[in-house]
């Protein structure tokens, strides 16, 4: 494994070369480099909603433009960033390396889905400098049919994504069931593989719903065919319906190739065996199969039958027990290891202190009679920012900065990394937590204005924001200095024992010399010692 | 939690103070382990071969039992209390409730309406019947841990019982636009003597006072206030003051006197003639207000002064 060789970054050369390129490291890079993006922007309409939010009344924005912004924060944020973070960035760059395979099964799919994706975001951008879309991200009817503003190109753009996210699930799946090296079966697939293909499942069977729902939105708009809206005989209760059923599975689009990369960081890093491997894996599938049984739960005071509620409040109880499960597994996993505390190690420690916050909090929203009264108030927006940034974009970090070194062939500093971690964990516990206590006191969410009362809570949770917004500025510097100045990465820093690290960094266009075959298990520390570097 | 003023309030918080005691304990026995297992075993030479316990059937088993038994535990408490919730007893006094951009409508059973403010007896079951008139709204008390969506095509229940007197916060919950967070009211908990005297004056209308005065009552009674300001700035509607006897530019080109007969139909049918720069947003007060009230509101516009 020479250097000598050209990596994939530099061979072919040439823009065209990466606008054309079949590569899936060179797609999985371009992806990382739009979503980037996204979350820039859906980060920047995050920090001007906190502060606006600082005192009560108008600061500097209108009630409009607030509700426009909000809208957009949870759009982008959800469609254009979380969705395709981890599988169309990180998944499209590792998962053929972790397979031991060349590509993807279906290279020219890959390109498309990328096209496809930013066709997508273009209409979602029009929207914003048209008339930005004031309904909330979830586009509820009747608001939606009679909102003024541009609803169509937006659910068009989100449309469009869903076939990215198809195209990305299906290549997914048949890249895993055929592409694996020889010796890797089923059990000795990286944890983070299973993620990918429990999320890649639910892509595929989900997003489709999605489609239609937002096809029958658009037909009532453009043609005033009454499906959702009662002025024209609809019925908007059946629009939540339709929503959640995809947009709950979504959570877990989300969510799952996270806990994919949490058990590589966790084992890595603890230079242990994974504890209860099958636990993990099939506890994926679990979450993803009951995951499309417990949408009802977004609409315990919508006005559906009580049976209905109380159907839904159980099995939400019960998609619960495969992620606490997976908790003490990773907690297992550290018992007894050699435990260090390299910067994507930090990150998974921070997940697992967010998560489990975002997953007890859970319980209360589950458990009817209490969900009530914490419905559509700040607990909520506390709620899914603990599991979806607090889990999420927590594995998602930790998985850039594994390998990042893998991508780019290069270090970034550590201490700078370290600093930043701090203070992304200290601001994201500051602003979040604090809408906890918020929610309980029945501060309604999506409020441009508030009541005196909660004021000092508010103000605590802006200067949370700007913490968490100058961890993050610290890390796209420290990045992207990295690029230029970093050490050169040797070919597996970490010591880790899957796949991808026994190539060089950055891989050459191959991925590997040759065909690789699998010699030892994802796990096998107790059996198998690799010097990092 | 902010204090429990309903009957049912105390049933939530003991389920809510239950699930964050087995929270708490839980969050600590994860992050506790966490940091334990970060410092027994912090990496402290050159790597070496680990330990290859894989798995323990008898822990993975207590770890996945234990949780579900106290989630069941969690979801049958749950249940019952939000049955309790959603059946009010048979004897309670029953009042309409109708959300509207951005003001909340309540019809009692002896034809008095007020808007933006419920009063209600206190020591009484109130049996709430709620629908909206246009876009999707939620009725929200946090003092009564009540909340239900009200929608445009069908009707939703909920119901409470206060015991003691007191004013309480009433929010939207759900999404309704502009003035959403402005779709606050309150809630007035009146001893028996009080309420039923209430109820009788709120049929008189206003006797007594001059239309200009009662007009000004109004104003703020019937939410006009959330949307209009009388200080010369715009708010989700134009403001009111000065506006009597000057033309006014409207939102299809057209120039047109605000006379009496404009105030009374812009009150009566809003989307008639919409000012221009404005939304054609306000609902119609059509069988809301009576003459004298109407009469009373316009008494009261035509006064207000141009700043």
């Amino acid at each position: 494994m020479s250097t000598a060789q050209a990596n994939y970054l530099q061979y072919p050369k040439g823009l065209k070369s990466w606008l054309f390129t079949l590569d899936h490291k060179r797609i999985g890079i371009m992806y990382l480099a739009a979503i980037m993006a996204f979350f820039l922007l859906g980060g920047l309409l995050a920090m001007i909603i906190r502060l606006e939010l600082f005192t009560p009344g108008e600061d500097f924005i209108g009630a409009d433009t607030y509700n426009q912004m909000f809208t957009l924060h949870g759009a982008i944020m959800i469609f254009l960033f979380i969705i395709p973070s981890i599988p169309a960035a990180l998944g499209n760059f590792v998962l053929p390396q972790m397979l031991g395979a060349k590509d993807v099964a279906f290279p020219r799919l890959n390109l498309a889905s990328w096209y496809v994706y930013i066709l997508g975001s273009l209409f979602a951008l029009y929207s914003i400098f048209s008339k930005a879309v004031d309904t909330g991200w979830t586009f509820y009817t009747p608001y939606s049919t009679e909102s003024q503003t541009a609803v169509i190109s937006m659910t068009l753009g989100v449309f469009i994504l869903g076939f990215s996210s198809i195209f990305t699930g299906m290549n997914f799946i048949v890249t895993i069931h055929k592409l694996r090296a020889p010796g890797m079966t089923w059990y000795k697939m990286p944890l983070f593989v299973w993620g990918l293909y429990a999320t890649a499942i639910i892509q595929v069977l989900a997003t489709p719903v999605l489609a239609i729902t937002l096809v029958l939105l658009i037909m009532e708009r453009a043609f005033g065919i009454g499906i959702f809206d009662p002025a024209m005989g609809g019925d908007p209760v059946l629009y939540q319906h339709f929503f959640w059923f995809y947009s709950h599975p979504a959570v877990y689009i989300m969510i799952l190739p996270g806990m994919g990369i949490i058990s590589e960081l966790i084992s890595t890093f603890s230079h242990k065996k994974i504890f209860g491997y099958k636990a993990i894996a099939f506890s994926s599938l679990a979450i993803a199969l009951v995951s499309f049984l417990v949408w009802g739960h977004h609409m315990f005071t919508s006005g559906q039958s009580e049976l209905a509620a109380t159907i839904f409040s159980f099995l939400t109880f019960m998609v619960g027990i495969p992620s606490g499960i997976k908790v003490f597994n990773w907690l297992a996993t550290m018992y007894k290891g050699q435990i260090r505390l390299d910067t994507p190690m930090l990150y998974a420690l921070s997940f697992l202190f967010l998560f489990t916050i975002g997953g007890l909090t859970g319980i209360f929203l589950g458990a009817l009679a209490v969900d009530v009264h914490l419905h559509d108030t700040y607990f909520i927006v506390a709620h899914f920012h603990y599991v979806m940034m607090g889990g999420t974009v927590m594995a998602f970090l930790g998985g850039i900065h594994f390998w990042w070194p893998k991508m780019f062939g290069r270090m970034y500093s550590e201490a700078w990394a370290k600093i930043s971690v701090a203070l992304i964990f200290v601001g994201f516990n500051m602003t979040f937590f604090t809408q906890f206590i918020l929610g309980s006191k029945g501060m309604p969410r999506r409020y441009y204005n508030y009541l005196d009362q909660y004021q000092p809570l508010h103000a605590f949770s802006s200067i949370g924001s700007w913490i968490l917004g100058l961890g993050f500025l610290v890390m796209v510097i420290y990045l992207l200095m990295s690029l230029k100045n970093g050490k050169k990465a040797p070919a597996n820093p970490w010591g880790s024992l899957t796949m991808e690290w026994e190539t060089q960094s950055p891989p050459i266009p191959e991925n590997f010399p040759g065909n690789p075959v699998l010699t030892h298990g994802p796990y096998d520390y107790d059996k198998v010692l690799v010097e990092r570097g | 939690m902010p204090p429990g003023k309903s009957t049912i309030a105390s049933d939530v918080d003991s389920l809510f103070n239950f699930i964050l005691y087995g929270s708490t304990v839980l969050f600590l026995i994860v992050v506790i382990g966490m940091i334990y297992f970060v410092v027994k075993y912090r990496a402290k030479e050159k790597d070496k071969l680990t330990s290859g316990v894989s798995h323990n059937l008898k822990l993975e088993l207590l770890w996945s039992i234990i949780p579900t038994i106290l989630v069941i535990i969690v979801f049958f408490w749950g249940f019952r209390v939000y049955l309790k919730m959603y059946v009010p007893p048979r004897d309670a006094y029953e009042i309409k409730v109708t959300g509207q951009r951005w003001s909340w409508v309540f019809d009692y059973p002896n034809g008095a309406t007020t808007i933006g403010e419920l009063n209600v007896p206190r020591g009484k079951p109130v049996k709430l019947l709620i629908s909206s008139k246009d876009v999707i709204h939620s009725f929200y008390i946090p003092d009564f841990r009540i909340k239900m969506d009200a929608l445009p095509n069908r009707y939703t229940v909920t119901w409470f019982e206060a015991p003691e007197p007191g004013g309480h916060n009433l929010f939207c919950a759900e999404y309704c636009g502009t003035s959403h967070s402005g779709m606050i009211g309150r809630v007035n908990v009146l001893g028996e003597r009080e309420f039923n005297d209430w109820l009788e004056s709120s049929a008189s209308f206003g006797e007594g006072l001059s239309l200009e005065d009662y007009g000004e009552q109004l104003f703020t009674q019937k939410a006009c206030v959330t949307c209009h300001n009388i200080n010369g700035k715009a708010h989700t509607g134009p403001p009111l003051n000065g506006i009597y006897n000057v033309k006014i530019n409207m939102a299809d080109g057209s120039l047109v006197l605000s006379d009496e007969n404009y105030i009374r139909e812009s009150i009566l049918n809003p989307q008639a003639k919409i000012v221009a720069g404005y939304q054609p947003v306000m609902p119609t007060f059509q069988g809301i207000l009576n003459d004298r009230q109407i009469d009373a509101l316009v008494a009261y516009i035509k006064s207000l002064e141009k700043k």
